[in-house]
């Protein structure tokens, strides 16, 4: 009797709540590392990218006007789902970046774990980082973090999965909306995870996945006047000086990223949340 | 209207020391700086106040080796508890000479003595006070356990609060460990250099602050000098943007302050008296010479009629004036180029087809003054609504609901700050949250604090200065 054979999935982008194919209509062939084809992964382009941020722009009043205690209770969602779907991702990720089971587990799980710590982290921000101000003068004075925006976020490069997470989880939590462009090489974890994200009750256009090359979109996205800040970490080194010089016709944030892909297992600070809040302070005279 | 006259009460230009010339200030001491001298202007004269001795690409290179030599050997070493002495000896000294930087200050820049006197130079020893409180609780601010600093700061700051600028940017870059190198503007560097005899009062030591006067070369030697590890500029949108591509790609932290278009909305339920005094300190502060100034008023339609009439009669008894007389209320333009500049945005105003209202107040015929002036019909294209204009020229536009409020406000690339004028607690609220800017003011306007938190979204820079927030920008965290 003939083996079965299996049903393999077409993969697209992540827009606006949807899964549309690129408007390019290019693909580009994702292999493991044996060289085995895995899928044609969907080849964004520029309008893609302008697409995205469209989604996301229009998704920001939602996500930054709903109550933290809301978005934590979504990021949480987040992380059930994943755990739900934990053999999928780990196998994707052990073919993605070569890694043996056990260690694809290890990173899934640390995955897992960081929505949970970022879930933790949304009704916690402004306690933490907020402030009332002591002035000296007859008024109350109050400093509360909000957030900055759209944030472009070129994905690590290396980590497809646990990497991805650690850089968007922190946008998502501090309320900004995301149009992020996964792992060239290794993207088929983050369209997965764009699944998750569109069944956990993340608002559609809050998370806008691109697949594709950072070479090629990074510049749009640091360019586009409608983007507020940009976290370069899956561009290669030697262009992200350019990146950070388009950003700056727009006075864009550009968080700063060491020159290596760092270890993602250890525990982050608070360096990525802040990097998307503006501290807003408010003033009101005293009197009766 | 009753016809007030005042005797005039002129504050003495001798309590200033100025001397006939100023120098650089590096490593601890004052040397000749090898750039092309300039001359300051009094702007309410046109006089020449002192010839200033300006720093070379090589003037900056040493105060750059200076600032590195003293944050290696003294400066980052010293318990946080003795840089803190340090700084609470520079607060007390500003206040001892308070009188003296005043008047220096309004003689160089032109504000009212009343401003130099009762704002800037107070803020300025709050801001050394405040942040030498830090110095020894730095593990305390949130920035992590043990947090450190950059190394030489490189500080750019401009013509409109050249001494407040100056605290704002040395009193935390000192706190937290780092050293510095500053320029002043080029049109008011005077109190920056008597700031500089202050730190040698103080006995601080040599090279911890550096002070290089000179124009925007030298601000350039600074930003891309490679042994600088932090730049922060106050200053201008399109300056900001320059100096954010010049660092980009590198290692140096950066943070901007830079332009704004605040609005300074009014609804009908606003005690109007009050908001007529605060749209007037909002845009003729400081000759609106202001980042954060409220220069677009957004009036409710039912009340805009009756809130103009009360803002013309008010803005026509401000006195325009000598800046050492104690009772004017607006002073000089700070250079004959600024003066241009807001001559020229106040004529397309006109050609675009706003209504011009012009205080009658007298205008003196000597020196850079330009009479408070009052914009209406503006429409959210005109150049007046959406440039900044940096001087006592407001725009009024209208709205009919809170959401068209918000939306006008929200319309435009910067977002420093925005006033709210209502009596309803709960729109206060809801406004403050909608509008996009990084400093609010409900029922009232232009308030400072070391304690408090400043700094912009958007285009108006990013990165905050004062209270915790401010420290992050001189710590690794």
């Amino acid at each position: 009797m003939a083996d079965r054979v299996s049903v393999a999935k077409t993969y697209k982008l992540y827009i606006g709540g949807k899964f549309p194919r690129s408007e390019s209509g290019r693909v580009y062939p994702v292999h493991d590392a044996k060289g085995r084809f895995l899928a044609n992964a969907a080849h964004s382009s520029r309008k893609d990218v302008r697409d995205a941020v469209a989604a996301a722009r229009k998704a920001f009043a939602g996500w930054s006007g709903a109550t933290a205690y809301n978005r934590g209770q979504v990021l949480y969602r987040v992380a059930e789902m994943l755990e739900g779907r934990r053999e999928q991702f780990v196998a994707e990720v052990a073919a993605s970046e070569n890694i043996p089971a056990r260690k694809a587990q290890s990173a899934v799980d640390a995955a897992i774990d960081r929505w949970v710590w970022y879930a933790g982290w949304t009704d916690k921000i402004a306690t933490v980082l907020g402030a009332a101000n002591p002035v000296a003068g007859p008024y109350f004075s109050f400093t509360v973090p909000e957030p900055t925006g759209v944030v472009g976020i070129l994905a690590p490069q290396r980590s497809a999965l646990l990497g991805l997470v650690s850089v968007l989880a922190p946008v998502l939590a501090a309320g900004n909306t995301a149009v992020v462009v996964s792992s060239a090489d290794r993207p088929l974890p983050a369209i997965t995870l764009s699944e998750v994200l569109a069944t956990a009750d993340l608002p559609g256009g809050v998370v806008n996945m691109l697949t594709g090359r950072a070479a090629e979109l990074g510049s749009w996205l640091a360019a586009h006047a409608d983007v507020n800040a940009l976290d370069p970490t899956g561009a290669e080194p030697a262009e992200r000086g350019e990146l950070a010089r388009q950003a700056a016709d727009t006075v864009k944030r550009v968080l700063a990223v060491p020159e290596e892909e760092p270890d993602w297992s250890q525990r982050p600070d608070l360096g990525r949340l802040r990097t998307y809040l503006e501290p807003k302070t408010v003033w009101h005279p005293l009197g009766v | 209207m009753p016809a007030f006259d005042y005797a005039p009460a002129p504050e003495s230009r001798d309590i200033a020391n100025l001397k006939p010339s100023y120098r650089p200030f590096i490593g601890g001491e004052f040397v000749p700086g090898s750039g092309e001298p300039l001359k300051t202007l009094n702007p309410a004269t046109e006089e020449v106040l002192a010839e200033v001795g300006t720093a070379s690409a090589a003037d900056v290179d040493t105060a750059v080796q200076a600032a590195r030599k003293a944050y290696e050997r003294t400066w980052s070493k010293m318990p946080g508890a003795e840089r803190a002495k340090y700084i609470f000896r520079i607060a007390r000294l500003i206040q001892e000479r308070s009188r003296e930087l005043a008047v220096l200050e309004s003689l160089d820049n032109g504000k009212p003595i009343k401003e130099s006197r009762d704002a800037d130079v107070p803020t300025a020893a709050a801001h050394f006070f405040y942040h030498a409180g830090w110095a020894d609780k730095l593990d305390y601010a949130g920035l992590g356990p043990d947090p450190r600093p950059l190394g030489v700061a490189g500080q750019i700051i401009p013509w409109n609060f050249p001494l407040l600028m100056l605290a704002w940017k040395i009193a935390p870059a000192l706190a937290t460990g780092n050293t510095v190198v500053l320029k002043p503007a080029e049109t008011t560097p005077l109190t920056a250099l008597v700031f500089a005899e202050i730190c040698q009062q103080a006995e601080l030591p040599p090279g911890v602050v550096n002070i290089v006067p000179g124009a925007g070369d030298t601000g350039a030697e600074i930003v891309n000098h490679p042994d600088v590890d932090k730049i922060a500029f106050t200053g201008s949108t399109e300056v900001g943007k320059l100096i954010q591509r010049s660092v980009a790609g590198t290692r140096k932290k950066l943070t901007l302050e830079l332009g704004g278009k605040a609005a300074n909305v009014v609804f009908d339920d606003a005690p109007l008296d009050q908001a007529v005094e605060g749209i007037v300190n909002g845009i003729f502060y400081n000759q609106g010479h202001v980042c954060c100034a409220g220069s677009r008023l957004l009036a409710q339609e039912s009340v805009v009629d009756e809130l103009l009439a009360k803002l013309r009669y008010r803005v026509s008894t401000l006195r325009l004036g000598d800046p050492l007389d104690k009772n004017t209320d607006i002073g000089a333009i700070n250079s004959a180029e600024q003066l241009a500049k807001i001559r020229e945005l106040a004529e397309s105003g006109e050609a675009e087809g706003a209504q011009r209202w012009t205080s009658s107040c007298p205008v003196p015929d000597r020196g850079f003054f330009f009479a408070p002036t009052v914009f209406s019909g503006v429409q959210q294209s005109m150049r007046i609504a959406r440039e900044e204009i940096f001087g006592p020229v407001l725009s009024v536009l209208t709205f009919r609901t809170p959401d068209e409020a918000v939306a006008k406000a929200n319309n435009t690339p910067y977002g420093l700050s925005a006033g709210i004028w209502t009596e309803k607690g709960s729109r206060i609220l809801w406004m403050a949250n909608q509008l996009r800017a990084g400093v609010v003011w409900a029922n009232t306007f232009n308030r400072f604090d070391p304690a408090a938190p400043f700094g912009g979204y958007q285009e108006s820079g990013f990165g905050r200065e004062g209270g915790r927030t401010g420290l992050e920008a001189y710590l690794h965290g």
